[in-house]
This record gives C-alpha cells, structure tokens and sequence, in this order.
C-alpha cells in the first residue's frame, strides 16, 4: 500500500455530538468524536453495530439520518464548516466534492433508471463536462474496475448486474465527480468473499490512481487492514483508539481494540466419530424448475460438529431445508440415527421432529414478538415432552441457566433483548426439544464479533455437557475454524470436499477450496497486495 | 394472457351473480307492469311471451348465447301488450344504451380529466413538504371528502353552488342537441361531486406511495450525491411509484363510474346508471344484465390497464435478466 504523507489537511471534525430519536426517546449516538484526514489518506473506521461508525461516517458530510441531530462540534472541510450549512449548500458538496458508497449496493441503486445515468448523475449536476464526456469517463472507470463488458454494462438496470458489480459500478459512480473525499460505509459487508477480493483491490487501486482520500467504514479488522492508512476504533460513540494500521496490528493497545482480535483465536482440537447421526445420500433438490442441489452426499458424525460452507447460492442452506423436510427432495434419502426419514415434513413422526432442531440467522424474526421469553421456550417443552405448569416452568429456568441467562428473563419479550441474548433464547427453544441434532444457519453472522465469541463458547460448551450434534452452516472461515470438527465445502450445489478440519484447512486443496480459503483477508495489510501478485503470476 | 382470461371469467361471474339476484327478489317484470289487479291468466300469457316461464337456467342461457352473437335482446318495457301488435315499441337494448352510456362517459370522463391530474399533483406536493401544514390540511380535508357518501356531498354541492349561489342548475339534463359548452355547464355539479369523491383517496396513495419509497436506500443514496428534494421526489420516487398509483386510479375509475349511479339520480342525468335503476325498479332484466356486463367489463379493463402500466413502469418486468 502506497502511504500519501501529504500534510494537507482535508477534513478536520472536533467534537461530534449526534443523538438519534427511536423509542420515543433521544439517544447519544456519537459522544464528542474528533477526526482528521488528509488528502490523499484512508482512514479505517472501526467498530461493531451501534459504535457510532456509520453516524461518524455520514457526518463527514454533514450528513445525519432523519431522526437524528448533530448537537455539537465542528465539520471543516477544506475550511467550510459543514454543520453550518444550508441543506441547499450542502446539496453542492454531496456527490460532488464528497461521495459516498453504500453498503447494499443492490438496495441504494434506483431500480428505475439505467446505470449510466445513475453513474453520472452527480457529475452532470456539476455541468462542467457534456454528458458524453462523462460517459467515455465512466466507461473507462468501469474499465479500470474491471467490470467486464465495460462499454455497455452503463446500459443495463441493476437488477440485470451481480452484487459484486453493483458494488464496483457505485464505485465509478463515486469516482466519476472526481470527488476529494469518499465515504465507503461497509461496501463488502454484503458481498462473498471471494467476490470481496475482487471488489476490495478495484476500490483500492482506483483510491490510489486519483489519489482520493478516504474513509473506510467496516466492522471487519482484516479488511480494514487491506485498505487503510491509519486506523480509528469507536465503541458506544466514543473513540477507543486510534494508530497507524501497522502500529494497531502488531501492538494493539486498549483492551478492547485487543478482543476484536481474540474472536480469530478461538480454536477446537478435531475430533471424529465413525458413529453417523445423520447420512444423506445422494440428494437432488429443486426449487420449482431450478435445480439446486446435485448429488449431495454427506455424513455427519454423532456428538460432533460438521461445518457447511460456501458462498451465498452454494445450496447449504437448501441442504438445510432439505434435511428438516422444510423441502422434499427429488432424489436420495436421508439415513436418521439408522432409519430412514421421509422427505416430507407432514409424513414424519413428532418424535423424529423432536430430535432434530433448526436455529435460524435472525434471531429478530425467528422468534413471534408477542411471546414471552416463557413462552417461547416453554411451549417446546409442552409440545414434545408433554411437561406442564410447575414443572415446566423449572424447566424453562434450567434452560435459561444452561446458556447462561437467568429466571428474570423469564416474562421479557424478544423486543427487550439484545442481539445476542435473542440467539441464546433461540438456542435454549431448540435444546428444549431435547434434541440429537441441532442445525445452526448461520446462526453468528448477524452477531458482533465479541457477542459471536460468546456464542460459539456456548454452543461448544453445550456439546460437551449434552453430546448434541451440530451441522453448522456457515460462510465465515473464522467460525469454521473455531467451531468445526469435520467441514464440508459446497459450490453450486455441489459438494467440493469432505474431511477432518485439518484435512480441508490444509494443502493440497481442490482449485474451489483453494480459491475460498485464499480470498479470507488477513490481518497483515500487505495480504491483499501479496494475494493479487500471486494470482496474477 | 391470464389476467385477460381470469377478467373474462370476473365479467360473467359478475352477469350470473347479477342474474340470480334478480331470482330472489320479489315479483318479476310481468306483475310489475300489470299490477296488483291483473289476472294469473294476463300474468301467465306476459310470462310466456317475455320468455320468462323458463326456468332460470335456461333463460341465463339463452340470454349468454345470444350475447356472444353480440344480441343483447330486447327490453321488456315499452312494449305493446297485445301480441302481434304493429305499434311494438319494445327497444333494441343496444339501442337504448349507447346514447345513455356516451352520456355517463362523457361526465366521468370530464371527472376524471379533473380528478386524476389535481390528486397526483396534491399527491406529489404533500410528499414533497411532507408534515408541512399544507400537507396536513390537505390530507385533513381529503380524508373528509372520502369519507362522506357521494349523494351527501352532492347535496351539499345543491346547496351552495345552486341555491345559496346559483352558478350551476341542480338538474344536468342534456341531449344530442345541446352544445359543447352547454354540457359542460350543466355537468358540472355531478362533475365536482365525482371529482371530490375520488380525489381525496387518489391523492392520499399517491403521497403515501411516494413517501414509502422515500424512507428506501436508494433515496437517501439520491440525496447523498446532492440531489435536490424536487428531483428526489420526481426523478427517483416517481418512476417507482407508478404501479401502486395506477392501480388506485383504476379502482377510483371504475369507483367513479359506479358512484355515477347515485349521482346521475341526484341529478337527474339521462346516464347509465339512471338507467339501470330505473330498469331494476321495472324488473327489466335484459337492460340491467347489459349496464351490468359494462361496469364489470369496465372495471376488468380499468384493473388490466392499470397492470399493463405496472409492467412498463418495472424495468425489472420489462428487462428479465
């Protein structure tokens, strides 16, 4: 990575104060933040969800959501205080002079226009260039973003490109104002990974040939390594710490800076069983007229933890839904505990329902928000055991404890939860069957990576004192490692590789795995600069 | 293709419902123009003449047939009551029709020339300065015009525009003789009555379809690269909220159309909708099945149009991947 040393300042914000109005209330967003930024010069903004890093990130345009207000501090940019402006002069900087590049490309692109002219709308406004001017510009940023078909991919409508194009394209549309600043709020959060590869050197080496400064908005340390100069971490609103990317990484210093770190460290020793819980054979699965499962063959062994894992479309979680009977498959079958299960959720015993479990990636609509706590684990243990009133309330309580909360959660509704105490509940409603097998889909990703800790621990610890056995769906290479006994690769509907951990994590790998494993960035900010070589030697 | 099949199949299920209500209500067109007086021998030749001894089924029948061959038969009134009769003045159905159904046109027509233009405009402006106190009043009053019957607000329009200030006359009677102007004069409280009655919902959906799409990504995105509030709400919402606010324009057409039934008999206007309550009134089953199969075809239409615009304002439908 080129370091810019220019000394020229760009922005400078002092003392950011936000509050934001939900629940009928206001709420401190960002608690007295300062930042600077020089031109030329990309700052990684750090946090988990609620830190304040998209707030910060906005303001530096002067920018606030509706329903929120900056109530102090300072926004010069190139000497204009931007908190002092009108909306209307705003309006002249945004776009412009600042841009800014979303996190769900898919969802912030106009479905009714063409890209083109989406791509070119901020700098027609500036009327500096004929619009053909800009078109020849913009194609030759998507040249040098390497989007394929670059002189007529402008025509198309955005539902007719892939996320990870869509991401490139509201780049070129970033960059197409020849901006000085541009925000990027979370743009690969959304993408896979081996398309987040591919996004992230696009963006870098765009930055770098118009020499534009940056704020690089993630929650995800490795990236954030990939692409910034300097690093800043937030938590609760507040600045924890803020370093040159090197300096953070090998010598983080604040506590907490160090317990993002520590979620990567989690490890399981591997284990195996020849003893299969679950074998399914052969499975054709299909949605409609698209088929999307081919021939999945895979053995999960009793009491331990096989992983699934994949880009989005890869057909794990069909394999899911597909094992809980949620879709009947084509062909194969399905060997439970030594029986065969029927395809069809209706045609199988409530016993059989009772011993496999499902838990869901949000927890915010896997659960009804109008039941209690109470209820949501109560009614399982009535349904499958038959266990009412004193009883299963003792119960309940017991389950609360076994992942780690107590009996005043007992009357709370989903709504006065976390995040991560939302998971827990739908853990402890799935062990309340009693049951064999649990499937996770995805069951940390919506999660911070501090609370995603918490939960893998319980999970493990879980196995330990119950034996259950987890399929474990996931896209997160982190997660696998810390988690998995046995790991499963799948790619379009198939499956690449099957093994031991330390099989699949280790060479020789098949081109997919291969290809997966080496798209996880790393926390060395010269992994990206060291994989691009590799790949194009 | 489906859709047009499924409205097809909406337009007759519509004729039978029609067909059998008619079963159920007391006394038919033979003891209704013969009278309490009449005897079952007087009642029972009418019967035989008018076809109306078939039972039910046979008679809907017949009536289908026909009307495939584009023959919406006769009506019953008018006609001479002694058979063979030279001076037979029963009409043509079509005949008696059209004149009436140009007539209903040509006032919901104009009503919505007025309506759909102001409503999307009001529409548009209260998203634009959304809880303004433009907004507010003026989705206050057009929550009061929604909600009063269309016979109300025609009265009410008697009551200042004819009486306490006498500008239009209360009775819109026109006929083929009267001039351009003169119709318009003569319409016009049925007009403002059903522009009222369809504008304040009109206007509502509009707003609240604009503004849904304004708490969406791409619109803050929008304003982010320094769009101004006019183009958000016109170049990025618009085009997005064209399917929600066609089908609210179609439903308040057909609304429009069938609120002219109440509306031509406060105003006395030689209509459609006149004439089918007159005709249910005489128990005139061929002339109420025809103004029947017009407003259910109508509405069919209205909804498929409204579709069709559906698709076209989707690039999504338009371009598949």
């Amino acid at each position: 990575m080129t370091l810019n040393k220019s000394k020229e300042l760009l922005l400078e914000m002092k003392n950011i104060h936000i509050d934001g109005f939900s629940d009928e209330r206001w709420h401190k967003i960002l608690k007295g933040v300062d930042l600077t930024l020089h031109r030329g010069e990309i700052l990684g903004l750090i946090g988990e969800s609620g830190a304040g890093k998209s707030t910060m990130g906005k303001a530096a345009m002067g920018y606030t959501q509706p329903g929120c207000k900056i109530i102090k501090g300072e926004i010069n940019f190139n000497g204009i205080d931007l908190a002092k402006l009108t909306e209307f002069e705003k309006r002249k900087i945004w776009g412009t002079k600042i841009s800014y590049v979303a996190q769900s490309a898919a969802a912030s692109f106009n479905p009714a226009h063409r890209l083109m002219e989406q791509t070119i709308s901020a700098a027609n406004r500036l009327k500096i260039n004929p619009t053909d001017v800009l078109k020849k510009d913009a194609v030759q940023l998507y040249e040098s973003l390497q989007l394929p078909d670059a002189e007529n991919i402008g025509n198309r409508y955005p539902h007719q490109v892939s996320g990870g194009q869509l991401q490139r394209i509201m780049t070129a549309m970033a960059m197409s104002p020849r901006p000085e600043l541009i925000i990027f709020d979370e743009p690969t959060t959304a993408l896979d990974v081996t398309t987040q590869v591919e996004v992230l050197s696009a963006m870098r080496s765009i930055v770098d040939k118009f020499n534009t400064a940056a704020i690089y908005i993630t929650h995800d340390l490795a990236v954030v390594a990939q692409m910034a100069d300097r690093i800043k971490v937030l938590r609760y609103g507040e600045e924890v710490e803020e370093a040159e990317t090197r300096d953070m990484l090998s010598n983080p210093k604040e506590e907490y800076t160090k317990s993002l770190w520590s979620v990567r460290s989690l490890i399981k020793p591997e284990e195996t069983n020849e003893d299969y819980m679950l074998s399914i054979k052969n499975i054709d699965a299909a949605y409609g007229s698209s088929k999307v499962l081919h021939n999945v063959s895979i053995d999960i062994p009793k009491g331990k933890t096989v992983a699934i894992v994949g880009e989005s479309g890869s057909g794990k979680s069909t394999t899911a839904r597909v094992i809980t009977g949620l879709l009947p498959q084509l062909k194969g079958e399905i060997i439970f505990d030594g029986k065969k299960l029927s395809p069809k959720l209706d045609q199988r015993s409530k016993e059989e329902l009772r011993r496999i479990q499902i838990i869901f990636q949000m927890p915010d609509t896997a659960m009804n928000p109008r039941q209690t706590v109470d209820e949501i684990i109560g009614r399982p243990i009535e349904f499958y055991q038959g266990i009412k009133g004193k009883e299963r309330e003792a119960k309940v309580i017991e389950l609360l404890k076994m992942i780690e909360l107590d009996e005043t959660f007992l009357d709370r509704l989903p709504s006065e939860l976390s995040g991560g105490q939302k998971q827990r509940i739908c853990i402890a409603r799935a062990l309340a069957a009693n049951p064999d097998l649990i499937i996770c889909d995805e069951v940390t990703s919506a999660l911070d990576q501090i609370v995603q800790e918490g939960i893998l621990k319980l999970l493990q610890k879980l196995q330990k004192e119950l034996g259950v056995t987890y399929i474990f769906i996931t896209h997160d290479i982190a997660t696998v490692k810390a988690i998995s006994d046995e790991i499963v690769v799948m790619y379009q509907g198939e499956v690449v590789e099957q093994g031991l951990k330390s099989k699949i994590l280790n060479p020789p790998y098949p081109d997919y795995t291969e290809l997966l494993l080496s798209s996880v960035p790393e926390m060395d900010p010269d992994w990206l600069t060291n994989l691009l070589n590799k790949r194009s030697s | 293709m489906l859709r047009l099949s499924l409205g097809l199949v909406t337009v007759f299920a519509f004729s039978v419902i029609i067909f059998s209500t008619f079963s159920f209500l007391p006394g038919d067109f033979a003891t209704e123009i013969l009278g309490q007086s009449a005897t079952k021998s007087a009642v029972k030749a009418l019967r035989a003449e008018l076809g109306l001894d078939k039972p039910p089924v046979t008679r809907y029948f017949d009536w289908l047939g026909n009307v495939f061959q584009g023959d919406f038969g006769s009506s019953f009134s008018g006609r001479s009551k002694v058979q063979g009769d030279q001076g037979d003045r029963s009409r043509e159905v079509v005949g008696l029709i059209v004149p009436r159904l140009k007539n209903t046109l040509f006032l919901t027509g104009v009503a919505a020339m007025l309506a759909i233009p102001l409503s999307l405009i009001l529409g548009i402006s209260a998203a634009l300065y959304r809880n303004s106190y433009y907004d507010r009043s003026a989705t206050g009053v057009s929550l009061v015009t929604v909600s009063s019957p269309e016979f109300f607000t025609a009265y009410i329009f008697i009551l200042l525009l004819a009486t306490l200030f006498p500008v239009f006359p209360t009775i819109s009677n026109v006929d083929e003789a009267s001039t351009l102007a003169e119709r318009f004069y003569r319409t016009a409280l049925p007009v403002f009555t059903l522009t009222l009655i369809t504008m304040g919902h009109m206007m509502r959906m509009t707003r609240s379809a604009i503004i849904n799409i304004l708490s969406s990504e791409y619109i803050q995105m929008a304003k982010l690269s320094g769009a101004s509030r006019y183009e958000v709400v016109v170049k990025h919402a618009l085009p997005n909220a064209w399917a929600p606010i066609s089908q609210v324009i179609a439903i308040n057409l057909a609304y429009m159309l069938i609120g002219s039934v109440v509306v031509e008999y406060v105003f006395n206007y030689q209509g459609i909708g006149r004439l089918m309550v007159g005709s249910v009134y005489n128990r005139d089953l061929p002339v109420v099945q025809a103004c029947a199969l017009i407003f259910a075809s109508t509405y069919v239409i209205l909804n498929l149009i409204a579709d069709l615009i559906g698709i076209i304002s989707n690039p999504r439908l338009l371009y598949p991947k």
